[in-house]
């Protein structure tokens, strides 16, 4: 039932939501993927969702007929995972980065002295 | 950590994942598959590889550095891309061959569009981790 | 016509890269822009002498109604050729001002772009256009002003300067947009026949209060103008260009244009009557209590503005006329004062009138270019200063009778304050004795004392042919504004008459007044005017404002900006939901739920629980590849094989990449968060996010989705791209260029995934 997809779309960003809002920067990054793959499901919801009809030609035919999945928000969204994944690689590594510099996992580490005052 | 059930399996698994990447690629026009997925089946395949003997055999196995996996695909992309210009046509029009191959099926200017999209897949997946597995050991 | 606005932009440009080979020996030679710009415009005198006005016309925003459109008429070729021909001078003279100076190119390209804005403010037919190039010049001043930027006053300046043109322009551009809005049209030229509507419309007061407030911010009328004697720490030439020539006159220029279109109503003559002529005596009565020249020069440059807006209140013909000449007489003599101030300050170091003296012996043609210009300012007979302020009086006496009394003395009054401050800076520090300091002082180059003296004889010159300059550039530039009536006939000789007898008066009264100035000093050294204090308290509130503000949203903490940007997200999207009305679900339309589907969420809710209460990153990283796996089935579920394929290798990568990293990192176990009220917050402030949003998709659900684009590709791909996955086809074919674009994003994250990994970290930069 699609109402399932809302559900997890919701929950996706719930999570990602929470996530983002704590102080440690593995963290933030799980939630950013998780946000990531709530947005997915929102594109994939914004399309016409068939159950069971993949957007693929069948046999002999020439066009596709009857009713079928929405193929424009599964090209987005293909790209769009590949692309995370790609972001997902190298906010690991500026995490990796940042963690040999300043020794901690605390995304407060990261401010200036002179801002902690306020 | 070198398990010999999973050198053993990795022996076995290894080419198979690599042909069925091949296969997803080559059938990607006509059904499920293509050159991102192939390409990601492709990496994991090389990925398995690592973690199962260790990362420098895995590169010595490839033979090449992943990067120029990258510059090669960004290369073949491109050209596929403007080999019609030199037929008179606007870029990226679908130039087909109009005799199928065997197994293979129609070849056409979008199949080696393809191909660019699968070595840049592998090639990025693959300097990614290589040089993350490499740095941390 | 657009070239000469835009040359000196182009120039500037080109001074950026090839600055460094220009500002040696050769930097006199960018004054062949000046020059060049100068003839273009001379060439042009017949043409706008005749009567005629030549537009030029190029598309820029056609939707917005702002265009390249220029006009050069009588008043834009007045002003043009003042800000090309003294522009020229200035810049020769800036070659040996500023020699040696490791930033004489950036000085260069500033005053190029300023002059191109200038050039572009007075030719612009266009409103709007007209709007770009003034708060060009005020960006432009503002570098100009702020050039010695070590210095912390300079740079004060500069801000005040910015803050208050730029407060101006804010209002000028409602202005200006308010009557585009009433006449319908941007165009200068339709204005003109729109010139009833505007002044009969509602917003008239409104327009003109705007209009007012960009003019006297410009041009440093009371109580604006304390930015002006602010601005004189810019290095001379600018002072002598921007603060006295060209761009205070920016002012009455945009008075003048308007002056036909919204003039001649009681509120717009009475208000610039009253302002002017309060800052034209303010000014004027302060200047002679300074010992700085330049303070003086500066202060009596805002009385001969306030003077300028007071006739241009006045509105008749001779008044106008007046104020043209005006222009032109001040912009002569006061540039030479400041080029000569500029002389005696670079070689002797010092401005101050009670040290000065005597310097005629050392700096012989400097002390002739500042005598003719303080005869010039002083309106002694046969310069074109005493025809100016022939005119003056001449309009004062002309005005209607109740008032014109009030008029003529207020025009007395500053005119010999004007005098005597004219005499002070022109040639008090020239006579008397030559103190010891300064014998060793000895002529600078030619390029820098000649360009004074060429514009303090033009003053002269133009006083014995003022016929010639009255037809050729006071008429045509009088015919635009609004007063129409032949060929303005300048005379040097008015007959024995009672504004003779006033002109000799205040001439008189002027050197006596200077005499007993010398005799008997009254200098104050204090800088706190009532206006100034007031407009640094305003400062003051507002850069505290600023900081506290700051202080609250950018506080340095990621999570404080991401709830602030999130809460706000929330309330707009509560807006549009219960804009949009109550949801409903309609349970027909939607697949019957499966007992597989319903396993699948549940799988991904307990994992999704999982991460986010786990305090160990390897459950985690299990919880993150169960969620993967999850939403790979629904990709399967639901049609959409090969987003399945992907995001299933796409996950296991993940986790690879997780595996390989994070377990060099440390947990994430100490930063749980002991505030129970903060983890309360976050969770509100997700879950609600959460809920808007599968709101938002329920109503999308019920939203017949436009399928156009889908059923082409549908229907194509086999015929077109020969292909049956219409995904694949869309990625390779229909939209391989976003594809294309994408692998090469990736081989991006690629090479910098691998540089940040080798890079080498430094020992310094551990901390």
């Amino acid at each position: 039932m699609e109402l399932l997809l809302v559900i997890t779309m919701g929950c996706l960003y719930a999570a990602g939501v929470y996530l983002i809002l704590k102080r440690s920067m593995v963290r933030l990054l799980l939630g950013i993927i998780l946000l990531g793959n709530g947005t997915n499901i929102l594109i994939f919801l914004l399309g016409n969702i068939v159950k069971g009809h993949p957007p693929v030609i069948a046999g002999e035919l020439q066009s596709l007929t009857d009713v079928y999945s929405d193929p424009i928000p599964q090209a987005l969204i293909l790209t769009a995972i590949v692309i995370s994944f790609g972001l997902t690689s190298f906010a690991i590594v500026l995490l990796k980065r940042v963690y040999a510099i300043i020794q901690t996992d605390d995304l407060d580490n990261l401010n200036t002295p002179e801002e902690e005052d306020i | 950590m070198k398990s010999v059930i999973l050198q053993t399996a990795t022996r076995y698994m290894h080419p198979i994942l690599l042909l069925f990447s091949v296969f997803l690629l080559l059938r990607g026009h006509y059904l499920p598959g293509g050159g991102f997925v192939g390409g990601l089946v492709a990496s994991i395949a090389f990925v398995l590889h690592s973690i199962a003997y260790g990362t420098q055999q895995t590169l010595k196995i490839l033979h090449f550095n992943p990067l120029s996996f990258i510059t090669a695909g960004l290369a073949l992309a491109t050209l596929s891309m403007f080999l019609p210009v030199f037929f008179g046509y606007p870029v990226m029009t679908g130039l087909w061959l109009n005799q199928p191959f065997p197994v293979v099926g129609l070849v056409g200017s979008s199949l080696f569009f393809d191909m660019g999209v699968y070595f840049v897949v592998v090639g990025v997946v693959l300097t990614i981790l290589f040089t993350i597995s490499l740095e941390s050991h | 016509m657009l070239l000469i606005a835009i040359s000196g932009i182009i120039l500037a440009l080109f001074l950026i890269p090839l600055g460094k080979y220009i500002k040696g020996k050769w930097s006199i030679t960018l004054a062949a822009l000046p020059i060049f710009i100068s003839i273009r415009l001379l060439l042009r005198i017949p043409t706008v002498s005749g009567g005629s006005i030549i537009f030029q016309h190029t598309d820029w925003v056609p939707s917005l109604g702002l265009n390249f459109s220029f006009r050069l008429d009588g008043l834009s070729l007045l002003f043009s050729l003042l800000i090309s021909l003294i522009g020229a001078l200035i810049f020769i003279y800036t070659s040996s001002y500023l020699k040696n100076h490791p930033f004489l190119d950036r000085f260069y390209a500033y005053l190029s772009l300023f002059m191109a804005a200038m050039l572009g403010l007075v030719l612009s037919d266009n409103i709007l256009l007209l709007f770009v190039f003034w708060e060009l010049t005020s960006i432009s001043s503002f570098f100009l002003i702020g050039f010695n930027n070590e210095e912390a006053g300079s740079r004060k300046s500069a801000v005040n300067a910015l803050c208050l043109t730029g407060l101006g322009g804010f209002f000028l551009l409602v202005g200006l947009v308010i009557i585009g809005r009433v006449a319908g049209t941007y165009s200068i030229e339709e204005l003109f026949a729109s010139a009833d509507i505007l002044r009969n419309h509602s917003t008239y007061p409104l327009i003109v209060g705007l209009l007012f407030a960009g003019a006297f911010t410009k041009s440093a009328q009371f109580p604006f103008h304390f930015w002006l004697p602010d601005a004189m720490k810019a290095p001379t030439p600018v002072s002598a260009y921007l603060h006295s020539a060209t761009m205070v006159k920016a002012g009455i220029f945009l008075l003048l244009r308007f002056s036909p279109i919204l003039g001649d109503t009681p509120i717009w003559s009475w208000s610039l009557m009253i302002v002017g002529g309060f800052t034209m005596m303010y000014a004027g009565i302060h200047a002679l209590f300074k010992t700085d020249l330049k303070a003086i020069l500066a202060y009596s440059t805002i009385s001969v503005l306030g003077m300028l807006t007071f006739l241009i209140g006045l509105g008749t013909r001779e008044a106008l006329i007046a104020a043209c000449v005006f222009i032109i007489v001040h912009a002569l003599y006061k540039a030479t004062l400041f080029l000569t101030t500029g002389i005696i300050d670079h070689e002797t170091g010092t401005r101050d009138i009670r040290v000065l003296s005597g310097l005629k012996a050392v700096l012989l043609p400097v002390f002739i270019a500042g005598l003719l210009a303080a005869l010039s300012s002083a309106g002694v007979p046969f310069f074109f200063g005493f025809i100016g302020k022939d005119l003056i009086y001449e309009a004062t006496l002309n005005a209607s009778s109740n008032i014109s009394v009030y008029l003529t003395i207020a025009a007395v009054v500053t005119n010999i304050c004007l005098v005597t401050a004219g005499f002070i800076a022109g040639i008090r520090p020239f006579v008397g004795k030559l103190p010891p300091q300064f014998r060793h002082i000895h002529l600078p180059q030619g390029s820098m004392w000649v360009p004074p003296l060429i514009l303090a004889t033009a003053g002269l010159i133009f006083g014995l042919v003022p016929g010639y300059i009255g037809e050729v550039v006071i008429s045509p530039a009088i015919s635009v504004v609004g007063a129409e009536g032949g060929t303005v006939n300048l005379k040097i000789w008015h007959g024995f008459n009672l504004v003779l007898i006033l002109s000799l008066a205040t001439l008189l009264a002027g050197i006596l007044l200077y005499l007993v100035n010398k005799k008997f000093p009254v200098h104050t050294t204090t800088t706190t005017y009532a206006p100034y204090s007031f407009f640094s308290q305003i400062w003051g509130i507002f850069l505290r404002i600023s900081a506290r503000f700051t202080a609250v949203m950018h506080n340095g903490f990621l999570r404080s900006y991401l709830v602030k940007i999130i809460i706000f997200a929330e309330l707009l999207l509560i807006y549009e939901l219960i804009k949009a009305g109550p949801i409903s679900i309609d349970f027909n339309q939607l697949s019957p739920i499966t007992i597989y589907e319903a396993m699948n969420v549940i799988l991904l809710i307990g994992a999704l629980i999982l991460i986010v209460i786990t305090s160990s990153r390897l459950t985690a990283v299990v919880g993150l590849s169960i969620v993967g796996f999850t939403i790979c089935l629904m990709f399967v579920f639901y049609g959409a094989p090969d987003l399945a394929m992907t995001q299933f290798t796409i996950d296991t990568l993940t986790v690879v990449l997780f595996a390989f990293v994070l377990f060099n990192l440390p947990s994430f176990l100490r930063f749980h968060t002991k505030n129970r009220m903060v983890i309360a917050r976050d969770a509100v402030v997700s879950i609600l996010f959460g809920t808007i949003l599968s709101l938002i998709a329920i109503n999308v659900l019920h939203i017949p989705t436009n399928k156009e684009v889908s059923e082409f590709y549908g229907e194509f791909a086999y015929t077109l791209a020969k292909g049956k996955n219409v995904v694949n086809v869309i990625l390779v074919d229909f939209r391989g260029f976003d594809t294309m674009f994408e692998i090469v994003v990736l081989a991006i994250a690629a090479l910098g995934v691998y540089s940040l990994m080798k890079l080498k970290l430094k020992p310094t930069e551990k901390e």
